[in-house]
């Protein structure tokens, strides 16, 4: 124990030390977690159109002034020629053009219907879908107008109408920060543990130092625990910061579930992110190898981890790799936790993983770190 | 000359003697693009939903195998209350619920309304849009085949056209962001060490009381990390083409030369940070933790830039991985020409320029 305890001094010291170290990993968390969850929105606004208007009707300009009036929408350019409307298109300053052929407003009064061209840029298919899924309501609701004008009676009021209720659980206004600052805070708190602690040993190897330690009778867990623990704590203080300093102070996001839970997952967490960093250092020679390591690991761990985008849409070989993933149940018990207010009894499952893995990785770890070289 | 091709085989020997590295370095691009391009998508597939229908009539069935049968969602049947529905989101695993009242047909054929309720779970509030807009037309078009048989007056036809992507695949916004995030992050971390580690490890004395200039130096740093990225950059074009289908439609010379270009503003930048740093944790710390994310989300593929509130809508053209996208985009899918992409190239060459500029200014000849 008492090994442990200098061993701990050690490490502190050398941690506290180094000022531009600690500015990078108290800092800079901080300062993504305030930006990143602002940039991070999916919502699709802010179409861009293109109106190429050939018929120059009533119509055309009431359909012009209906599509931009909720706001969706921005009119780009409004012109007579298509080729026009598809160079702003190549340009990227359009993402839908509608054409309004000639005659328009006569053919549909005359032979009681009439035609709408729509090009969608589909590169983001996504955002084509929507997009295109808004603009095709708001000319049914423009049809619909200019029926109830032209019969003031219609047929529709007799037939079966479907209502539909929506209710949106837990996040009613749609706000997009609520759902990504806890998982944007997951990660940053995983980035502080693998890349220090992977980094930490494989320094002392590169500079020699470990040498050093590599002849006094101090145990390997003796070893392991003084490079785990320090660490340990600094993710915790991470996290808290983000959680009630810029989580709650800043997007006033207030955890609705059990606190005990979430701490008690962190606390599991914690270790099983700092073995793999203790994993990736005993398999490295140099920092440069270590941080390749680690950096092929934090892609991997940020991007197959449902973070942005959705696990279930993944064919089903990525979504075995995603289970495999820690940082996929820490974000998932994190939303849980403090979006939907969830308790112990809901996150039972995922900790008996992360605990596996915890055991796991920190064993491997153990086992693989060799006093002699 | 001779001096400088000297230095720039050390550098080489450097890299080719440390086969650890080499394999992260080639290995990492090919796994990470492979990887990405086929499991990221912002398509929303395979949603858990749970249907409760207190009517068991026909309408109701019919709504209910429409539902089934779409691709985007796995359906449940189940009888929740309110308090069971609360519970079954806390768990996690089902996105939205879908009630229908008793004698819904009932409702709907002799009083001509009948409500459907759905219920989603917006902490993710993405998820729940999408799937509460695909549940509503899926329910809309239940309602429009009861109305078939009546033929309405003054209809306004849409013809839709998807241009670029005809088949709406993830792929196609998703390989061009790959590639661009992958090549910046790894040439940038690749250099960020080199010129630290020689500080380090104190080899860097040695360089400078060499009457080597001190330019010559840096430059050949970046040399062969230069050309081991062209060679990931041939290797992640081919696999794009060969393995994910996403044939270039305008050059390759253009693509490929353009994309030479941005290895060498990412190449300067990692310069930059590891003549600013004095040890190499502190480089790979800024690297890896100040980069990774925001690289990630300023590029522009995965949340559209244009959402962004006005000031991080600027921040966002400091990323040269940004205006390489919209290069990619363009030649790749788009099949443009070199005068679509002018502007976006001479941004990337004078970040490159300015870069380097300013890395050799900033290296210092004396020691402390």
């Amino acid at each position: 124990m008492r090994a442990l305890k200098f061993l701990l001094q050690k490490e502190f010291r050398q941690i506290f030390r180094n000022t531009t170290i600690l500015r990078v990993i108290l800092i800079m968390p901080v300062i993504q977690l305030i930006i990143m969850p602002l940039a991070a929105d999916y919502e699709i606004k802010n179409i861009n159109i293109s109106v190429v208007d050939h018929d120059h009707s009533a119509y055309s300009r009431q359909l012009t002034d209906k599509i931009l009036a909720p706001g969706y929408f921005k009119l780009n350019d409004y012109g007579t020629s298509y080729p026009n409307a598809f160079g702003q298109f190549q340009k990227d300053r359009s993402d839908l053009i509608l054409e309004i052929p000639a005659q328009f407003e006569k053919t549909l009064v005359k032979e009681n219907q009439a035609n709408l061209f729509m090009a969608v840029n589909a590169i983001n298919g996504v955002k084509a879908l929507v997009g295109s899924a808004y603009l095709n309501r708001i000319i049914a609701d423009f049809n619909a107008q200019i029926r109830a004008n032209w019969i003031p009676n219609p047929q529709t009021g007799t037939l079966p109408q479907i209502e539909i209720a929506t209710l949106n659980r837990f996040n009613p206004t749609l706000n997009y920060p609520f759902f990504m600052v806890p998982g944007i805070l997951v990660v940053l708190v995983t980035m502080v543990g693998v890349y220090m602690c992977s980094l930490n040993i494989v320094k002392e190897k590169e500079v020699g130092t470990i040498e050093q330690i590599n002849v006094t009778p101090i145990k390997k867990y003796h070893f392991i625990l003084g490079k785990l623990i320090p660490f340990w704590v600094i993710g915790m203080f991470v996290f808290s910061l983000g959680l009630f300093g810029v989580a709650r102070l800043l997007y006033l996001i207030v955890p609705t579930g059990s606190l005990v839970a979430l701490y008690g997952f962190l606390a599991v967490y914690l270790v099983a992110v700092l073995g793999i960093g203790l994993l990736i250092s005993t398999y490295s020679a140099n920092q440069q190898q270590a941080m390749s390591l680690a950096f092929f690991c934090m892609m991997i761990f940020m991007l197959m981890s449902g973070l942005f985008t959705p696990i279930n849409s993944m064919p089903n070989w990525a979504q075995v790799i995603a289970k495999l993933n820690p940082v996929t149940y820490f974000i998932e018990v994190t939303r849980m936790i403090v979006l939907k207010g969830s308790s112990f009894a809901h996150i039972q499952q995922q900790l008996l993983v992360i605990s596996a893995m915890a055991v796991f990785f920190n064993t491997w770890a153990i086992w693989n770190y060799r006093k002699t070289s | 000359m001779k001096r400088f091709f000297a230095f720039v085989r050390k550098e080489f020997h450097h890299v080719f003697r440390d086969p650890k590295t080499m394999l992260l370095l080639f290995g990492v691009p090919v796994a990470q693009i492979l990887l990405f391009g086929f499991a990221l998508t912002n398509e929303i597939k395979n949603a858990h939903i749970i249907i409760t229908d207190n009517a068991q009539d026909i309408a109701s069935k019919q709504i209910a195998a429409k539902l089934a049968a779409n691709t985007n969602f796995i359906t449940h049947q189940k009888q929740l209350n309110p308090q069971q529905i609360e519970e079954t989101f806390r768990q996690g695993k089902v996105k939205l619920v879908v009630i229908f009242p008793p004698n819904f047909n009932h409702d709907l054929l002799h009083l001509q309304k009948a409500q459907v309720q759905i219920i989603a779970d917006a902490s993710d509030p993405n998820t729940a849009n999408t799937l509460t807009t695909y549940a509503t037309a899926i329910i809309m078009d239940y309602q429009k085949q009861l109305w078939q048989n009546t033929n309405l007056p003054l209809s306004i036809h849409t013809d839709m056209r998807m241009i670029y992507n005809p088949e709406l695949k993830g792929i196609t916004n998703f390989v061009p962001g790959v590639m661009a995030l992958v090549l910046m992050l790894i040439c940038v971390l690749m250099t960020s060490v080199s010129i630290v580690r020689e500080k380090e490890l104190g080899t860097m004395e040695v360089l400078l009381v060499s009457p080597f200039n001190a330019v010559l130096v840096v430059i050949s740093k970046a040399v062969p990390y230069f050309f081991l990225s062209l060679v990931n950059l041939t290797v992640i074009l081919l696999l794009s083409v060969l393995v994910m289908g996403m044939p270039v439609a305008g050059s390759w010379v253009l693509l490929y030369a353009i994309s030479a270009l941005f290895i060498l503003t990412a190449l300067s930048l990692g310069l930059l940070i590891s003549n600013v740093t004095n040890s190499q944790q502190t480089a790979m710390l800024i690297s890896l933790m100040g980069m990774l994310l925001p690289t990630l989300i300023f590029t522009g593929f995965m949340f559209p830039i244009e959402n962004m509130p006005l000031p991080l809508q600027v921040m966002s053209n400091i990323f040269p991985s940004k205006w390489y996208y919209i290069i990619v985009k363009n030649v790749m899918i788009k099949g443009l020409g070199f005068t679509a992409i002018w502007k976006e190239t001479l941004i990337l060459l004078t970040a490159t320029l300015l870069l380097m500029t300013i890395s050799i200014a900033k290296f210092k000849t004396r020691l402390a």
